[in-house]
């Protein structure tokens, strides 16, 4: 059995860990607080656009336009937005695992990395680092996402890569996040929210249609990828929040543990220590 | 004039807010092609917004706010806005604007090579919207 002291050292270390995590775990509360109603506001304008591009691609049929087929570089551009610092449960590596497991082959992926540690996690797998724009999870606003967009957009078009993706957390509740890979460009529809769309009132187009569309489609993109920022950072510190509540969670019940056992160890030393006392005694008289 | 026959449904967002949601008697702001006025029954277009003042008549006065990018979808009972940026003239800081507004004339008399005289421009008009309409 343990000495004594050492069980109490190993206490006392817990016990200051504990107050780590409960400290952490109070934070990504409030962070999660005001991430959440960033994604909640960020919400309408996303619905609005995906509307709006939706009942302009049902209007236009079948527009030979180059966002809306894929272009002819094998490459693929994936943006992964994860987090610039751990502690996070299983945030980091889900994203990982999700790009790792996906059918994207290794070699034709280009990997523009918002948040180091997914980062650093699909350098060590062997995937091509094209840019780091970690700086921007901090506090993403609307203007890092145009410009984020606008660099994978111009590679777009130069034909460096032939299709873009978007790997992050999608932010359902508090207690639940869920790994996401989307395809951003070429622009893929559901047919059936295509054919929904309410198309009986003509729509006309200034400047002329195509321009429209090439307007607002990069538009349209950075919503998406806005969107998609916000929420990975409410993400974030909720996969944070959940973490550190289970490990205060395990440190208070390893303490109960230890309080057990160091409480059982004081017993039998003295009991022992009686004992010999009585020994000592018996063997006197 | 503005009774409520010919009020219609107007909607602004921003990525960070729905910055302005009622009914409008008039909507004016700035095209690509030049400055639009919309009035109900409209008929139906969608067009990009290039920087500019925008205005919102209503039957209770008059609202001002500083555009600066997005689109608008026009319907005949319906406006919906999306702008990139939009703000209040009370929200929108003077000093700010204008040393943008320094910067971006200094970048452009320079002439020296590497300045993005597009971009330049576009700042130089940003920033004069905002102090216009900040006053």
């Amino acid at each position: 059995m343990a000495s004594l002291r050492d069980i109490k050292q190993r206490k006392s270390s817990i016990q200051s860990t504990q107050q780590i995590t409960k400290a952490m775990k109070l934070v990504s509360t409030v962070k999660l607080q005001k991430a959440r109603t960033r994604a909640e506001q960020a919400n309408p304008y996303f619905n609005y656009m995906y509307q709006t591009v939706t009942s302009m691609l049902a209007r236009s049929g079948s527009l030979d336009h180059p966002y809306l087929k894929p272009g002819s570089s094998a490459k693929k551009a994936v943006v992964v937005i994860s987090s610039n610092r751990g502690l996070a449960g299983g945030y980091n590596s889900n994203i990982v695992k999700l790009l790792s497991g996906s059918e994207l082959p290794k070699e034709d992926v280009k990997v523009y990395a918002i948040g180091r540690k997914a980062m650093d996690g699909l350098e060590r797998k062997g995937y091509e680092i094209t840019a780091d724009h970690s700086d921007v999870m901090d506090g993403p606003t609307y203007g890092d996402a145009i410009a984020i967009c606008k660099e994978i957009l111009d590679a777009y078009s130069k034909g460096e890569i032939g299709e873009i993706y978007l790997a992050y957390t999608h932010f359902k509740n508090t207690v639940s996040h869920v790994p996401t890979l989307m395809k951003l460009l070429p622009v893929e529809f559901d047919e059936e929210e295509i054919s929904n769309a309410d198309v009986s009132i003509p729509m006309n187009y200034e400047p002329n249609e195509e321009e429209a569309l090439d307007r607002i489609i990069p538009k349209y993109i950075t919503s998406l990828f806005y969107g998609a920022l916000v929420e990975a950072v409410a993400s974030e510190n909720g996969a944070r929040m959940q973490a550190m509540d289970s490990a205060t969670s395990n440190a208070e019940e390893i303490i109960g543990d230890l309080t057990l056992k160091y409480n059982r160890a004081r017993q039998s030393n003295i009991t022992q220590e009686l004992t010999e006392i009585i020994a000592g005694a018996e063997a006197i008289s | 004039m503005a009774d409520g026959n010919n009020l219609f449904q107007l909607e602004i967002i921003t990525p960070d807010r729905v910055f302005y949601q009622g009914e409008a008697f008039m909507v004016e702001f700035t095209a690509e092609d030049g400055d639009i006025g919309v009035y109900k029954n409209h008929i139906p277009l969608t067009t990009v917004i290039a920087p500019g003042i925008l205005n919102i008549k209503e039957a209770q006065g008059e609202k001002q706010a500083a555009l600066h990018a997005g689109f608008a979808q026009i319907l005949p009972e319906k406006v919906t806005i999306l702008a990139e940026v939009a703000e209040w003239p009370d929200e929108i800081d003077k000093n700010r604007a204008e040393e943008a507004k320094k910067r971006a004339e200094e970048r452009l008399q320079s002439h020296a090579a590497g300045i993005d005289v597009a971009r330049a421009e576009a700042a130089l008009k940003k920033a004069l919207i905002r102090l216009n309409i900040g006053k």
